[in-house]
């Protein structure tokens, strides 16, 4: 058996769809994407051909409706045997979300429907070399001339940049406003003076392309601009509200794939004349394992739902808390796949290995474990003082 | 162009288990679904419809619950589907079985083309398409690796054969027969699922499609399954030379002089 999380028909489909993809079209070629560091639009095609990139989208842009929830099933589904190729997808979501969150009806209806077919991916640039876990250091200026705005500046680790259409960028339109002066803008590949710099080469998650982008007087119309001026840091930390249960989906889907993985080898695997799974420290790491896994997807699942109930104005301490559990369990998780596995874990032969390099990302992205931990406690700080007016 | 389909549920294979008192397929919860081939089949008339318009329609016979099969091509892209359905239809063989489907088809008219797959998993005679074809009194080619060409008048078509493949011309209507590899079917898309749940199914009976009940059902079939037996495999261990190259090249002339091959 396994847990019942109660979901509906159509969140089933969800996941029988993803599920097939995953092993008819993803797994013959994760070790090819994750050798040749190549960005899979084969597969991108697949997902759209499904209506992957629609679950989440709103169904009058073209999609489906079912919220960070469908979006979570999708990523966690292809994520248990390929941690890389579905963020393609996932990426997409986050630069979908700024739009979805503060875009015009114009904006929305621009965009949003190539982005719900497949059409277009998208992608999401805040963070720069000088300005990682501290978004407000940007140095990337947007000076407003006119009708227009002019960007300079780069961006850094910006993921599907250079393979993406649509890109929602961070910018400082007003220096004397630190964080309030930050404002964000949709760019489009293409636009006057945005260029592509270079293409990082990663531990893990390489069929995911990470790119820098570059902004040398790029001009663009003020129509590109979401929001108001100066509601881009809010834009930004409401979108993350929305995506880091898409990265923990990720990093439970790596982990549900490592964990399955380590099962069958350890019932296969003999040594000292029996199956190493008869050896109790094993089960008891498999026990384990199972445990935090299934405790991770409760409490993703139950934020996702939090999330598109839409009763709460922000969710950023359930979220954080989501993608810090979720993510550190992935990595617990896989390194332990590994050390079933043995000396075979370290090797190509078997996927463990891969799966352990591509769940470090989840510590990482969308802010580290450390920012999560920040983002936990202030909320707490907040709710106490709030409580006690 | 208007295709019909015609689709099987049979039992999944994957873990099928074989009564050795009766010789017949357990199916207590043997899942069933869609005969392999038949995915190919209604994949080919979805792509027909895709390059030149028209409507893919998929039938069955088969008892009440083959209603899933229906909804699965639905999904995977056909437009309408009908379940021929009728207490009286059971034991068909397939003498009776293509008589009954020729006699749906007729009833659902207006088709250019029909395809089915080459065979059945579970009974793998191959005969019900080329049945049906000759009680409609219309072409058929069997065993179709591709579609060379079509149009809205003609169609041509590779047929397979042992020592390669026949080119073969065809006007409307006709109907295919097709094997396994000839594209590859598509993963359902997610408005497809949603929209096969609520797809309404029509179910056709004798009545409605007016067939004779004297040639349906057991009474309509000619062979009986007299006994179905499982066969003891032998296993004929072949013979492994070892030495070196010359050692084994005498060794095996040896043999096959023994055997009189040589
Ligand atoms: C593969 C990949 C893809 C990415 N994709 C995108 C993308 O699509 N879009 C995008 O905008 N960005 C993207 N990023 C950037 C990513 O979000 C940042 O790398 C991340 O936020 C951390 O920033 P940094 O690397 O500058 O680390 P730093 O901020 O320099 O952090 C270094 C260390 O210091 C710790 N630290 C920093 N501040 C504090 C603090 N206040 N308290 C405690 N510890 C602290 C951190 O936890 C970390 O351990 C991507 C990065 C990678 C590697």
């Amino acid at each position: 058996m396994v847990m019942d999380y109660m979901l509906s028909e159509e969140e089933q489909m969800i996941v029988e769809i993803a599920r097939t993809i995953a092993i008819e079209k993803i797994k013959p070629l994760r070790d090819y994407y994750d050798e040749k560091e190549e960005f899979p639009w084969d597969i991108v095609k697949e997902f759209a051909k499904a209506d992957l990139f629609a679950t989440y989208i709103p169904e009058e842009y073209g999609g489906f409706g079912k919220g960070v929830m469908g979006l979570v099933l999708v990523v966690e589904e292809l994520c248990k045997v390929d941690g890389a190729i579905s963020l393609s997808l996932a990426a997409t979501a986050l630069g979908a979300f700024p739009i979805l969150i503060s875009g015009s009806e114009e904006q929305k209806k621009k965009y949003l429907p190539d982005i719900a077919s497949g059409k277009k991916i998208a992608a999401f640039g805040l963070t720069e070399a000088g300005a990682g876990s501290d978004a407000t250091g940007m140095t990337t200026t947007a000076v407003k001339d006119g009708d227009y705005y002019i960007l300079n500046g780069s961006k850094r680790f910006i993921t599907n940049g250079g393979d993406a259409e649509t890109y929602v960028i961070f910018a400082k339109t007003n220096h004397s406003r630190g964080a309030r002066g930050i404002s964000c803008f949709i760019l489009e590949k293409g636009d006057p003076g945005f260029n592509f710099g270079k293409k990082e080469k990663k531990m893990g998650i390489r069929a995911s392309s990470t790119r820098e982008l570059v902004f040398n007087d790029c001009k663009i119309h003020k129509c590109r601009l979401l929001g108001r001026e100066g509601q881009g840091l809010v834009i930004a930390q409401t979108t993350l509200d929305n995506s880091r249960p898409g990265v923990a989906a990720q990093a439970l889907g790596i982990a549900t794939g490592a964990l399955n993985e380590a099962v069958d080898y350890a019932r296969k695997r003999v040594q000292f004349g029996q199956p190493i799974i008869s050896f109790q420290i094993i089960q008891h790491m498999l026990a384990d394992m199972a445990t935090e896994i299934e405790a991770a997807r409760a409490l993703l699942y139950a934020s996702a739902r939090m999330i598109d109930s839409g009763k709460v104005r922000r969710t950023s301490k359930e979220s954080a808390m989501t993608k810090l559990f979720c993510s550190e369990v992935a990595m617990k998780v896989t390194t332990n796949a590994v050390q079933i596995f043995g000396g075979y874990g370290y090797t190509k032969e078997y996927p463990v290995e891969k799966m352990m390099r591509d769940a470090k990302i989840t510590t990482l992205y969308e802010g580290t474990s450390q920012i999560q931990k920040n983002e936990i406690a202030l909320n707490l700080i907040k709710e106490y003082v709030t409580k006690s007016k | 162009m208007n295709v019909i389909v015609c689709i099987k549920q049979v039992p999944s294979l994957a873990n099928v288990k074989i009564d050795l008192e009766t010789g017949r397929f357990k199916r207590d919860g043997i899942e069933s679904v869609i005969n392999p081939f038949d995915k190919y089949a209604v994949e080919e008339g979805v792509r027909i419809r895709e390059k030149i318009g028209g409507k893919v329609i998929v039938i069955t016979m088969g008892p009440p619950q083959a209603e899933s099969a229906l909804r699965e091509t639905i999904s995977r892209g056909a437009d309408e589907a009908f379940l021929i359905s009728d207490k009286i239809f059971g034991g068909s063989d397939t003498l009776a079985t293509s008589y009954t489907l020729s006699s749906a088809i007729k009833f659902i008219g207006n088709y250019d083309i029909i395809i089915c797959g080459k065979q059945a998993l579970d009974g793998a005679t191959a005969q019900v398409g080329p049945g049906v074809a000759e009680m409609l009194n219309i072409p058929h080619v069997a065993h179709v690796k591709k579609i060379e060409f079509i149009d809205d008048k003609l169609i041509r078509v590779e047929r397979m054969m042992e020592d390669g493949y026949d080119l073969i011309e065809s006007s409307f209507p006709v109907l295919l027969t097709i094997i396994e590899g000839i594209n590859s079917p598509r993963i359902p898309s997610l408005r497809g699922k949603m929209f096969s749940k609520k797809a309404i199914i029509k179910t056709l009976d004798a009545e409605t499609i007016g067939v004779d009940a004297k040639k349906t059902g057991l009474n309509g079939s000619p062979t009986q399954v007299m006994k179905v037996f499982v066969t003891q495999q032998q296993r004929n261990y072949g013979k492994k030379f070892s030495g070196d190259v010359k050692e084994i090249a005498v060794a095996l002339v040896k043999r096959l002089s023994k055997l009189g091959i040589v």
